[in-house]
């Protein structure tokens, strides 16, 4: 193959090879010309075009957005109570599933990482990845029927003279839980897995008991992977109106936005949706300094 | 550091209690595919196989798995030629800007989905763009580069450069050093890549919501109406059979690639 290319006078596309070659920055600018198109074009251009209407308002009259500066939405967001208490719920739900996530995920992650042997490890592996690929609304469906009048949950609590959450915040919280826990054990069990032994080894060797190793060395050193996880829970569950809506008749910051949507007042559902995206990057900026997209 | 008798049966037991609360919800849709009632309680009334041949013979059903397939092949394909070449850039050049692409990247599966679903619906909207497949294929494949981005990222991160420097001094070009060399060592990244690409494209809903327009139904669309329709419930259930049944073909697949990965490497 080689030979007979020597052979030939070099062709165009050899010479275009050998310039590329020469050029590494336009190699660089082709590389880069498509992605950063899509990006920029799709996604930010996208954004931008949501967060402008932000600023606009919709005539009430006719209906139509009106294309004027204004901060009115946000004036409307911030006055009434009914956003701030949204708000606040969904952040507040946030950080408790991603805390109950984490609560979930240390001690299976731990098992799978230290010490289940190698079969096992595979195996919980797998068994920890299918529901991920497992439809989202598969699993969202499923609870519901679990919790409603006649589920599962009812039946098997009513021996004991009890009752299910029903619908309702817990069952939101449930869900979610449920559906983001995978995407913390993940990178949980990463973490834990690429800490050398051998410094557990010397913490006991100085004296150190498990409990003051695991505070001291596996923690610190597992925080990063924490974080990672944890911007996945956060993220997703600040993003999801569809669970809250089959599971509850609580409402969540995605719901109101869906809903303004639907109105249809898109400077208010723009408005609204300020505010997870503002949330998020101040959290993906603190996730950044906790070094936690080296785990991701 | 060893472990404590009491710890490792507290993890144990903490483990199977996990694996349960995985598991119990998926098995529940399973059993309740083979109701014989119409009526959705628990225990089941009896065990029938009529709804599996209910939901075979339902039209939209089929048309949505179509929908589904097309759309997830649409957006896998232009997540792996996109996301290919910005990790390539990234990790063989350094530029001004770097961290900035790297970020961008990463914001769209970042941010969270309804804040994606709402932009692009109101850009579609804007631009007086119909909704449709394309404009599916477009929303899913904004979060789907990421994935093949990150793929071959952490690829690219583990390959020496002397392999294909070793090619052009032995007379290859350009061309064919990228075709018999790398490319080859990219192949399970960009496999691995789109398997994930694909499932996510197959899965989504949030986004799939706002940018899907009417009459146009992806498989997670129709459960998603159908859940509401008390009488489709039997129906929902073989679905969501076949949707976790199908579920261990990626997980096969992945280890399947993997697997071929580290048995090249011993070779």
């Amino acid at each position: 193959m080689t030979s007979a290319a020597f052979a030939r006078p070099p062709g165009v596309r050899r010479r275009l090879a050998a310039f590329l070659y020469r050029h590494p920055r336009l190699q660089l600018r082709l590389l880069l010309a498509a992605p950063l198109a899509w990006v920029v074009v799709a996604y930010v251009g996208s954004l931008a075009v949501l967060f402008a209407n932000a600023f606009w308002r919709l005539d009430s009259f006719t209906g139509k957005v009106v294309f004027e500066p204004t901060l009115d939405n946000f004036v409307t967001l911030f006055s009434t109570a009914v956003y701030r208490t949204l708000a606040l719920r969904t952040v507040g739900m946030a950080v408790l599933v991603t805390a109950t996530c984490i609560a979930l995920a240390f001690p299976i992650a731990y098992y799978m990482a230290r010490i289940a042997s190698r079969r096992v490890r595979g195996l919980l592996v797998v068994a920890v990845l299918m529901p991920l690929w497992a439809s989202y609304l598969v699993k969202v469906y499923a609870w519901r029927t679990m919790l409603l009048g006649h589920g599962v949950i009812n039946w098997a609590l009513a021996p004991f003279g009890l009752h299910g959450p029903g619908t309702g915040e817990v069952a939101i919280w449930l869900v979610f839980t449920y559906l983001w826990l995978p995407y913390m054990v993940l990178p949980i069990y990463a973490g834990l897995e690429r800490i050398p032994g051998s410094l557990l080894e010397a913490s006991s060797d100085l004296g150190a008991r498990a409990g003051f190793t695991f505070r001291r060395v596996v923690l610190p050193l597992v925080l990063p992977a924490v974080v990672a996880g944890s911007i996945f829970t956060f993220s997703l569950t600040l993003g999801d109106y569809i669970t809250p809506q089959l599971v509850s008749n609580t409402k969540l910051l995605g719901n109101a936005i869906y809903d303004a949507l639907g109105v249809p007042n898109l400077p208010l559902a723009a408005a609204i949706a300020s505010i997870p995206v503002v949330v998020i990057v101040a959290y993906l900026l603190v996730a950044r300094r906790l070094g936690a997209f080296e785990s991701l | 550091m060893e472990d404590s008798r009491l710890v490792r049966i507290g993890l144990r037991l903490a483990t199977a209690v996990v694996l349960l609360f995985i598991y119990v919800p998926l098995l529940v849709i399973v059993v309740y595919a083979f109701n014989a009632s119409r009526v959705q309680a628990w225990p089941i009334a009896g065990v029938s196989l009529e709804w599996f041949a209910r939901a075979a013979a339902d039209g939209s059903v089929r048309q949505a798995f179509l929908n589904s397939i097309i759309a997830a092949s649409g957006a896998t394909a232009i997540a792996l030629v996109l996301g290919s070449m910005a990790a390539l850039a990234v990790q063989r050049f350094a530029f001004f800007g770097r961290e900035a692409v790297t970020f961008l990247v990463i914001l769209p599966i970042a941010l969270p989905g309804v804040v994606t679903g709402v932009a692009l619906s109101a850009t579609f909207q804007t631009l007086g763009i119909d909704f449709g497949l394309p404009t599916i294929i477009v929303g899913h494949a904004t979060f789907c580069v990421v994935i093949a981005y990150n793929n071959v990222l952490a690829r690219l991160r583990r390959t020496a450069r002397s392999l294909e420097e070793a090619s052009m001094d032995l007379g290859a070009d350009t061309w064919q050093t990228f075709r018999h060399v790398f490319l080859p060592s990219l192949r399970t990244a960009l496999l691995s890549g789109a398997l994930l690409a694909f499932a996510l494209s197959f899965d989504e809903v949030i986004v799939t919501n706002f940018t899907a327009g009417a009459g146009v139904d992806t498989v997670p669309l129709w459960v998603l109406s159908a859940i509401q329709r008390p009488n489709a419930l039997p129906v929902v259930n073989v679905v969501a059979t076949v949707l976790i049944l199908l579920s261990v073909v990626p997980v096969y697949l992945a280890q399947r690639i993997s697997g071929g990965e580290t048995a090249g490497v011993t070779r």
